[in-house]
């Protein structure tokens, strides 16, 4: 099928382009010290006295809100800054196949970086005994994560031919879906809106819109078909989005 | 055959593309000729379906670059203003993600990309990272995968712009080639170029079609029957054209 086909191909060049480029070694080798320095110094894995990933799982929404939009700033920005978006689009390839191969690349680029996290995992299996299924839920979250995560990278890769500013969008966008659903920041803001129900409702809407209260039901071990839902419409929402913004630009 | 109807492009408020219609039959190069800005590779951007046209359409061997814009996209073969190429790819595997691209596969894939190599002559840089090469070599490399299908349509927007004299001469004598069995459009600021391989030319000047003949034909449209360079910038200069040809 030509579908897959084109798809298939807009992927593999794309996967090959970050190993291309030195980018790519310096985001693995970065990844992996950044969460084991977080899991193991910041966490204090050792002295918590629990063989569990939970202290490596914790980090990973504030790890990704960095390096997810770095990974994913160069898919269309660069495309349009060379010029290369021209001879994409001209090539008989459908906007929806440039842009789901684009963006299945990145996500496996982000899942090898996951899976090469694993000696953590073996650390734990080492110290005690952990439970398998919550670890492995564990890493299936952080691998939706880090898609939704993408998706939003991607539109704002599209929505801009400078690589610096697709970033800056990306982690200010990433930040709110953050913190709107982080306990601390929706706990005070709802003690500050309490005597106004309205304002209440609104508190509660834009925190169920945030990534953080699926990732950490999934942490706790539990696959429900509600976030499963919940991150499928994000990507869904990202990259129909991000067609539309291609779809509509004026130049390349 | 190619044919554009009524193309229309506005980018806020300039008219960058008004009103262009022309026919293009196998066998023809046609020559795309004028002003820096004069709207010639808009005109190509729209007809490659790059560029959605304000209004207006393209017909490329009876499929509709609006409505249907991937049968359209097999007919033709591209080289953009520019020549943009994947900067972190080799030569030989830019050209192998084209040809997968354009439907070939397994050895067929293999020896299409091997003939234009050859065409273009990139057998030195074969293996060389495109990042590295010079501007002609990326040029060529540029065409090389706009010939690798052997299109029926080629539309080059300043297909010798960067090359060597050697090269400029292979392209051309390439372009002289291929043309009985395809529809060529090149645009050009050369003008030595259009009476050396263009069997017609069409002037544009402010996104219209100020002339539209054979070389020897838009000779005769000035006074003193001189060259195509007086002929452009009799067009093109002055704000109408001097008289209507076709
Ligand atoms: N993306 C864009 N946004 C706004 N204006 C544009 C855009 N692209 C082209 N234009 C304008 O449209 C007009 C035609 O541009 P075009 O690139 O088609 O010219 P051209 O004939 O190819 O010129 P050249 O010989 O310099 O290549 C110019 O005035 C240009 O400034
Ligand atoms: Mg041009």
């Amino acid at each position: 099928m030509n579908f897959i086909h084109n798809t298939k191909a807009i992927f593999k060049r794309e996967l090959k382009a970050y190993f291309e480029s030195p980018v790519a070694y310096v985001f693995l080798v970065v990844f992996l010290m950044l969460t084991a320095f977080l899991t193991f110094a910041v966490g204090r894995f050792y002295e918590s006295g629990q063989a569990d990933l939970r202290g490596f799982f914790l980090w990973h929404p504030w790890v990704y809100m960095i390096l997810v939009p770095a990974a994913a700033m160069r898919l269309w920005a660069e495309e349009r800054r060379s010029g290369t978006i021209e001879l994409l689009l001209t090539l008989p390839v459908t906007l929806t196949e440039a842009i789901l191969g684009k963006f299945l690349a990145a996500w496996a680029f982000l899942t090898l970086a996951l899976i090469l996290t694993f000696p953590v995992l073996l650390t734990t299996l080492y110290l005690g005994n952990p439970d398998i299924g919550v670890a492995l839920a564990g890493y299936f979250g952080s691998f939706l994560l880090a898609g939704a995560y993408l998706s939003v990278g991607l539109l704002t890769s599209a929505m801009t031919r400078n690589q610096v500013i697709s970033f800056v969008i990306s982690v200010v966008v990433c930040l709110f879906l953050l913190l709107a659903g982080w306990p601390p920041v929706t706990d005070l803001l709802i003690r500050v809106t309490q005597d106004h129900t309205s304002l209440n409702w609104l508190v509660t809407g834009v925190a169920s819109l945030s990534f953080m209260p699926h990732y950490e039901s999934i942490q706790r071990g539990v696959i429900a078909l509600r976030d499963l839902a919940y991150y499928a419409s994000v990507i869904i929402f990202m990259l129909f989005a991000t067609h539309l913004v291609l779809e509509n630009r004026k130049a390349a | 055959m190619l044919e554009v109807k009524e193309l229309h492009k506005q980018f806020g408020s300039i008219h960058a593309v008004n009103g262009v219609s022309f026919k293009v039959e196998q066998g023809e190069v046609l020559g795309f000729l004028g002003p820096n800005g004069a709207g010639k590779s808009t005109t190509m951007r729209m007809i490659t379906g790059f560029l959605p046209p304000t209004s207006g359409t393209a017909v490329v061997n009876g499929h509709d670059v609006i409505t249907a814009p991937i049968a359209a996209k097999n007919q033709i073969g591209y080289l953009p203003e520019n020549a943009p190429v994947y900067s972190d790819m080799t030569v030989v595997n830019f050209l192998r993600f084209a040809a997968e691209i354009r439907g070939f596969s397994g050895s067929a894939r293999l020896r299409c990309v091997d003939a234009a190599i050859e065409k273009a002559h990139l057998e030195k840089v074969r293996n060389q990272s495109i990042s590295t090469l010079s501007k002609g070599y990326r040029q060529r490399t540029c065409f090389a995968q706009a010939i690798l299908h052997d299109p029926p349509i080629l539309i080059m927007d300043e297909p010798t712009d960067g090359l060597d004299p050697n090269q400029k001469h292979v392209v051309r004598a390439m372009i002289r080639e291929m043309a009985p069995r395809k529809v060529i459009i090149i645009s050009t600021h050369i003008l030595e170029e259009v009476e050396a391989v263009c069997s017609r030319a069409i002037i544009i000047a402010n996104g219209r079609i100020v002339a539209n003949g054979t070389p020897a034909e838009l000779k005769t449209r000035t006074d003193s029957h001189g060259t195509l360079e007086d002929v452009f910038r009799a067009l093109t200069l002055g704000d109408e054209p001097l008289r209507k040809v076709s």
